[in-house]
């Protein structure tokens, strides 16, 4: 039992746990660390506050005031989640494959704007309104696998970086979508002289099912967009560790030329993975903006959407496993909640709060090396340094003797 | 232990001028879980050239480190000349006059011997070079041990003989004393080896004492005066080479009887299996031919082997053969068909089985398990795969049967990351998937490389079998023992050219080594 027990905190998998764990704890003692320094130095805030900001950036929603409000919140954060989920999965899926997609913004702007596209171009009726807002999901995902190929296809066929590619293509897409939707007026929303955003998919009757969560969490912005979000996260998590696809696109990611010995196709996996990632991102995008309560802000060439870039900490923090990431999505999130009701109820301003999510966020990045730093305590003592033909050896196999 | 210490005391208490330049005492290096160095003793006498041999994993590198100063020991102690003395770390060690060959020289190639040689220790003025003095100093010392150098050529201009020489200079340049050398015959041709040895016996009359390396016994039966063997961490013995014989020494390594030749029957060539005919490959900048203009048959049932030193053509041969690279010209047949466009998996279908070369890059994902590795080339097959799921528990049972039968030792099995094997079980793991598999035609490239003697025996035995259930086997190898042992046919490859075909039977060491360094050839056809 015991050495059962042992087994368990041995394995990869619970080093992972464990190193996010303490990836979290040490952003939010720094946070604090913060919140505290700033106390000490401004007449304005009490000494008190930094100690009462601290429970209630870990409240989350729940600090929230009142039942009402804590519904409403926990409603807007698992709505809010789903983008983010698939951002971050999109990013872990490239990462697994040996793949840095940092093209996630302007795949998940690719997806926005045909999801919005579509499902305000159609016309409706309450009868076919759900196979449009399918139809729009599909093309969505469609724009960011194809924006996600591009990379791939330039890394495979003339191994140029896909980083430089990807940042390259998240500026282009957005002035794709600044072009678009500027010469398509008919998509914007006028209402009260604004122009700044497009009209939101329920002008066309056009919405994701809720099937009744927003009366459990009356106020917010809740569909069923969270567990379609979990639900591709396990398919990934299937096809990642259980199929010959995913034993294929892993063991390019880990040694291409060991995948080209085998006979594998490694351009093709690297096309795909690229493409597999472009979609997922642009999944998010889809169903955050035809919840029907979202607009998109359609002048994007000068920003890039925090959930794209906001996908690399989830998957960091989850490294890079596909079920982690539900957690990672949500955790952060769940922070992000805390932070705004921080600016609320206390006198720190929501810079401040904006300023701990993103220590919290920093901090992620760490996870990997404190995995290392536990990883390498423990074999460190197996490894007997190498002679210098990069012969390694490790003795674990006398161990066994 | 004692009777160490006594005999380190009588010479105290004598007076006389202590023995050993370098002593490490009772050396006890333990990781957790394991120890790495087990109480190890080594005494190096003043002039002596000493051989440090074992097993890989045995010890010998975790010792070197120790004296390095990389490692601190948890037990023992270092005396240099008698005193205790603590190395922190290597330049402590440069300090007290220890100085390292590594096996992959550490040269800057675009500078002058006589640039690498001061590199770090540049003789100037208020930081303008000086370079005349530190040029006499090093061509008196090239003459003092014959050294034989040119101190104005450029390292990439030189062979790789030379290039050794210029390491060894660095560190008599260095005044140091005491000289490491690494396993350093790997890269050199026989010719080379020879005038490596007379250097080495030079620079021990000269005064030097010099630490050897190795696990080739000819070597030391040939070089050393004394030998200290290491087994699994443990200190084995120390023996004269005078008293002692090549079975002794492969015994104390072993810690069993290992036969040297390797048993095979004549062989009974057939069909052709495999047909390279006119083959150029154009090298990695595309300018010239790497491989120009090969052909030869092998046949099933026989062993025909490519020697050659490393670096004339043989990778660039064995990835086009594999269809890892493409060919420029000419036509490969396999079996009578022409496969010379066929893709890596085509040839991996249809009887082509490939150790390769280089088993962490190409022959393991080093981050899967041994089972997922084991499938590496056949996961997609009805035996492993439904409706696009791996069939893990087939996969289990299958890593399962060639673990037993080929006794791959791992620490979890079938589930051990391929990453944590030791060296020797890897390869072994790569030659069980290669057997294995449904194959007319064996492709070993290097596969003991770097293998102990007892992992080296049982892959030649693999070898052979596979040859007598009537497989072409192509071996490529650098070693020459390997060659003349295990080949019923040797090609010779210089320069990209096969520039020889002799019969192991009647050829010796000596003349293939005047082929591998083009001194000669054969016009065939």
């Amino acid at each position: 039992m015991k050495n059962k027990f042992k087994s368990l905190l041995d394995s990869a998998g619970m080093k992972s746990v464990i190193s996010s764990l303490l990836c979290i704890v040490a952003g939010i003692l720094v946070g604090w660390i913060v919140l505290l320094i700033l106390a000490l130095t401004s007449d304005k805030i009490p000494i008190s506050d930094a100690f009462r900001g601290l429970g209630i950036i870990l409240a989350g929603p729940f600090a929230s005031g009142g039942l009402r409000n804590i519904a409403f919140v926990l409603g807007d954060m698992f709505f809010e989640s789903a983008p983010l989920l698939l951002t971050g999965l999109s990013v872990a899926i490239a990462f697994k494959t040996g793949l840095f997609n940092i093209g996630a913004p302007g795949q998940y702007l690719m997806g926005a704007m045909g999801s919005v596209i579509v499902a305000l171009s159609i016309p409706t009726t309450p009868k076919n309104a759900f196979w449009v807002w399918l139809l729009a999901l599909v093309v969505g995902m469609l724009c960011g696998m194809i924006w996600g190929l591009i990379p791939g296809i330039f890394k495979a066929f003339l191994n140029v970086n896909e980083v430089i590619v990807c940042i390259m293509s998240n500026w282009i897409a957005a002035n794709i979508v600044s072009w678009v939707f500027a010469n398509n007026k008919q998509f914007i929303n006028t209402a009260g002289g604004k122009t700044a955003y497009t009209l939101p998919t329920t002008a066309n009757g056009v919405s994701t099912p809720k099937l009744g969560l927003d009366k459990l969490f009356p106020g917010s912005n809740i569909d069923i967009g969270i567990f379609i979000a979990v639900l591709i996260a396990v398919g990934i998590f299937i096809l990642m560790n259980k199929t010959t696809l995913g034993y294929e696109l892993k063991a390019c990611g880990h040694n291409k030329n060991a995948a080209k010995y085998a006979g594998m196709n490694e351009k093709r996996n690297i096309m795909l993975s690229m493409a597999i990632a472009g979609g997922l991102a642009a999944i998010g995008a889809s169903l955050y903006y035809l919840n029907g309560g979202a607009e998109l802000a359609w002048n994007t060439y000068g920003k890039l959407p925090d959930n794209g870039f906001n996908g690399i900490p989830v998957a960091l923090l989850a490294s890079n496993n596909p079920i982690g990431v539900i957690f990672s999505s949500i955790f952060l999130r769940f922070i992000d909640k805390g932070g705004y009701n921080l600016a609320g109820f206390t006198a720190y301003n929501e810079y401040v709060s904006d300023l701990i999510i993103a220590v919290i966020i920093y901090f992620a990045g760490f996870s990997k090396l404190i995995k290392d730093m536990i990883s390498r305590r423990k074999v460190k003592q197996a490894e007997v340094v190498a002679p210098d033909d990069g012969e390694k050896e490790t003795k674990k196999e006398e161990e066994d003797k | 232990m004692s009777e160490i210490n006594k005999e380190a005391q009588v010479v105290e208490k004598a007076g006389g001028e202590y023995p050993y330049v370098v002593e490490m005492r009772n050396i006890t290096k333990e990781f957790p879980g394991i120890i790495a160095n087990d109480n190890i003793t080594l005494q190096l006498k003043r002039g002596e050239i000493h051989a440090l041999l074992g097993e890989n994993g045995a010890g010998k590198s975790t010792l070197m480190s120790v004296l390095f100063g990389l490692y601190q020991p948890e037990k023992g102690e270092i005396l240099k000349n008698g005193e205790v003395v603590t190395i922190k770390d290597p330049n402590d060690a440069n300090a007290l006059g220890i100085g390292m060959v590594h096996q992959h020289f550490k040269l800057v190639d675009v500078f002058t011997v006589l640039d690498n040689i001061i590199l770090g220790v540049e003789p100037n003025t208020a930081g303008f070079l000086k370079k005349k003095q530190a040029r006499q100093k090093v061509i008196n010392l090239s003459k003092t041990y014959g050294l034989n150098i040119d101190p104005d050529a450029l390292v990439e201009n030189i062979t790789v003989g030379m290039q050794q020489r210029t390491e060894i200079l660095k560190m008599l340049y260095r005044d140091n004393e005491i000289l490491i050398f690494d396993e350093p015959t790997a890269v050199l041709t026989p010719q080379e080896i020879d005038e490596l040895m007379s250097v080495m016996r030079g620079l021990a009359k000269e005064g030097k004492s010099i630490l050897f390396i190795t696990h080739k016994l000819n070597e030391i039966m040939a070089v050393a005066d004394r030998c200290t063997v290491l087994r699994k961490g443990k200190y084995i013995g120390t023996v004269n080479i005078a008293d002692t014989t090549k079975e002794e020494l492969s015994n104390m390594m072993v810690g069993r009887d290992v036969k040297f030749v390797v048993d095979k029957d004549e062989a009974k060539p057939k069909d052709v299996v495999l047909e390279v005919e006119g083959m150029c490959v154009k090298d990695s900048r595309g300018k010239k031919d790497a491989v120009h203009d090969v052909s030869f048959q092998v046949r099933e049932g026989e062993i025909v082997c490519i020697a050659g030193i490393d670096g004339n053509g043989q990778t660039e041969f064995v990835h086009a053969l594999t269809g890892l690279s493409k060919v420029d010209s000419g036509t490969i047949k396999l079996l009578g068909e022409d496969i010379t466009a066929k893709s890596i998996r085509y040839r991996n279908t249809h009887g082509i089985s490939h150790i390769p070369e280089d088993r962490h890059k190409h022959g393991l994902v080093l981050d899967y398990s041994l089972e997922e590795n084991m499938v590496l080339q056949r996961y997609f097959e009805p035996q492993f795969e439904k409706n696009g799921f791996i069939r893990f528990d087939a996969v289990r049972n299958y890593a399962n049967d060639l673990i037993d039968r080929f006794d791959v030792r791992s620490g979890q099995g079938a589930i051990t990351s391929a990453r944590s094997m030791s060296g020797g079980n890897q390869q072994k793991a790569i030659v069980a998937r290669e057997m294995d598999r449904d194959h007319k035609l064996l492709v070993a490239v290097q596969p003991t490389r770097g293998l102990d003697v007892g992992a080296i025996e049982y892959i030649h035995n693999q070898i052979v079998k596979s040859r007598d259930s009537g497989t072409a086997v192509l071996l490529i190898s650098l070693e020459l023992d390997e060659v003349m042992s295990l080949s019923d046919r040797i090609l010779v490859m210089y320069e990209g050219e096969i520039v020889g075909e002799v019969d192991p039977k009647t050829t010796t060491v000596q003349e293939l080594g005047l082929y591998m360094a083009g001194a000669k050839r054969q016009e065939r056809r």
